[in-house]
């Protein structure tokens, strides 16, 4: 199995986003706070083995998002998505 | 209350005997690969180990330099926060009592710094006196990309997200600073044996 | 079940009970489960769910799962692949029995999704197990009487592992077998490559929908071909199917 296999794409992370932010997230647009690239969630690079899901920029491999679930909470850190764009339509 | 599914339990190995599980931990006949971000890759020729920070003065070892410095063969357990633990785990690498002979440190606490961006922290008082190594080799062979080579930190006696892949950098620090997982909620020092997974644990 | 995306959306989050109604062995190594789901309220072709097994010990795991069933059926099914070091798969595939309970949480996702209501061409490329999300696809296509043209590409190890294959007569489906193809074969006989999509895809002057899902190298490999061929990004959607958990 080689690296890639290792990585999903943000439609991994959409169960915990819906209950993040309880619309649909993976259609949603991020921008890289690091080199300002934008691409819609459901593309970026996600690295789900624990302890902790990370969601990268396909542009420049930064961290966007991090999520940690553990003793019934999530914790979410955004730092490194400038913004997210959550589109009300799906 | 979640309902219990009939039948399914989960896959492992017949705990050993005595007590060597810390709470919560099951036994892996693996070496599963957890990581953060991609796989860094580091020709030896530029890759680097340096103790900076509030020292005497930085000290720093090429690749070539590291090798030729007093290697032991530490045999340990390993336990993950995700659960899964390996016992008799062999390795080889530089205690880092021997990269720390001699310096003036003038902090308590270490920021563990690697390529690629991962950070962990902890107490200088955990990585010396025989608790800590720069570990090169694993199980007779060359330290993998995938578990942390060229060459990771080994610290069996915390969680292994402590044991940070790819290590580059050990920079003493006077207070404490969060590290990757612990700035996300995971405990800043990290017992297994006291189940000291997540903040407030 | 409203047609209306924005209200699909916003639908109950967390862990709902969910019990085992079918069970049925698709292949020597896949599963389908139909799943009881009170108070489901329906999904959208494409959709996964995540699927939460407790032990009597209180261990807890958890899988994603592609939706395998069409919005027109009324629930949500799941088809299952054993990994042979899996964990929750291989009880899902050999062990699952009417009346377990399981939990669940979705239907999430809103990117890899096809509505009949968004049109065809519709090009679907499938590595092994990644047809589940699109044969719910199909399946919405065919139940909701689209006349969407469609074609699948479905790549698989060997003709034992074609998930579904009673089901594919009435689609425009090719095979191709990487690893042993069945005997007096004379189809394809390798892996996905550009050459092949180029004769059997829609062409871009058509405009295509295009969904890919399976591994990532699979999926990754596939895109960037498609792009190749001259395929728009925008009309091209991803859904990998890690090698994690099993």
């Amino acid at each position: 199995m080689d690296e890639t296999d290792r990585t999903l794409d943000g439609n991994a992370v959409a169960g915990m986003l819906a209950e993040v932010f309880a619309v649909g997230a993976t259609t949603a647009t991020v921008r890289c706070a690091g080199c300002g690239h934008e691409d819609p969630l459901g593309v970026t690079t996600v690295y789900a083995n624990a302890p902790g899901v990370v969601v990268r920029c396909r542009g420049c491999a930064g961290v966007l998002m991090r999520f940690a679930e553990g003793r019934d909470r999530v914790m979410v850190d955004m730092r490194g998505a400038a913004w997210l764009e959550l589109h009300a339509a799906g | 209350m979640s309902p219990i599914t009939r039948g399914f339990r989960r896959r492992q190995e017949e705990p050993p005997e005595g007590n060597r599980l810390p709470p919560g931990q099951y036994l892996t006949r693996d070496f599963p690969v957890l990581s953060a971000g991609p796989t860094p890759d580091i020709p030896l020729d530029e890759w680097e180990l340096s103790v900076t920070g509030a020292v005497d003065a930085p000290r720093r070892w090429s690749w070539d330099e590291l090798q030729a410095l007093p290697k032991e063969q530490p045999t340990v357990d390993i336990h993950c926060v995700t659960s899964w633990s390996k016992l008799d785990t062999g390795w080889e690498g530089v205690s880092v009592d021997t990269l720390l002979d001699g310096l003036d440190v003038f902090g308590a606490y270490v920021v563990v710094r690697s390529y690629g961006g991962y950070t962990t922290n902890l107490p200088l008082e955990d990585m010396t006196d025989g608790k800590a190594w720069i570990a090169y080799g694993y199980d007779g062979a060359p330290l993998e990309p995938e578990h942390g080579g060229p060459a990771r930190l080994l610290v069996p006696h915390l969680y292994f997200w402590k044991s940070a892949k790819w290590v580059t950098e050990l920079e003493i620090v006077e207070t404490d600073e969060p590290g990757f997982w612990e700035t996300l909620g995971y405990h800043d020092y990290g017992d297994p044996w006291r189940e000291q997974r997540y903040w407030g644990d | 079940m409203s047609s209306a995306t924005g209200a699909t959306e916003r639908r109950i989050v967390g862990w709902r009970p969910a019990t085992v109604r079918e069970v049925i062995r698709e292949t020597p190594s896949a599963t389908t489960l139909i799943l009881d789901v009170p108070a489901w309220r329906g999904h959208r072709a494409g959709q996964h769910a995540d699927i939460r097994l407790t032990a009597e010990d209180g261990y807890r795991a958890q899988r994603s799962y592609s939706i395998a069933s069409a919005p027109e059926d009324g629930y949500p099914s799941i088809t299952v692949e054993r990994l042979d070091d899996g964990e929750v798969s291989p009880y899902l595939v050999d062990d699952a029995q009417v009346g377990d309970e399981l939990e669940i949480r979705g239907p999430v996702g809103g990117w890899f999704v096809w509505d009949t209501q968004d049109g065809g061409p519709l090009m679907l490329v499938a590595g092994g197990s990644g047809v589940v999300p699109l044969r719910s696809m199909l399946r919405h296509r065919a139940l909701a009487g689209s006349d969407a043209q469609a074609r699948l590409l479905l790549s698989a190890r060997t003709s034992d592992n074609v998930i579904y294959r009673d089901e594919l007569g009435g689609v425009d489906v090719t095979f191709t077998y990487t690893r042993a193809a069945p005997d007096g074969w004379t189809g394809y006989a390798r892996r996905v490559d550009r050459d092949m999509l180029a004769e059997v895809a829609f062409p871009p002057a058509e405009s295509p929908r295009v969904y890919i899902c399976g591994p990532t190298a699979f999926v990754e490999g596939v895109a960037a071909d498609f792009v190749a061929l001259g395929h728009h990004t925008d009309r091209i959607r991803t859904e990998r199917f890690g090698a994690t958990g099993g």
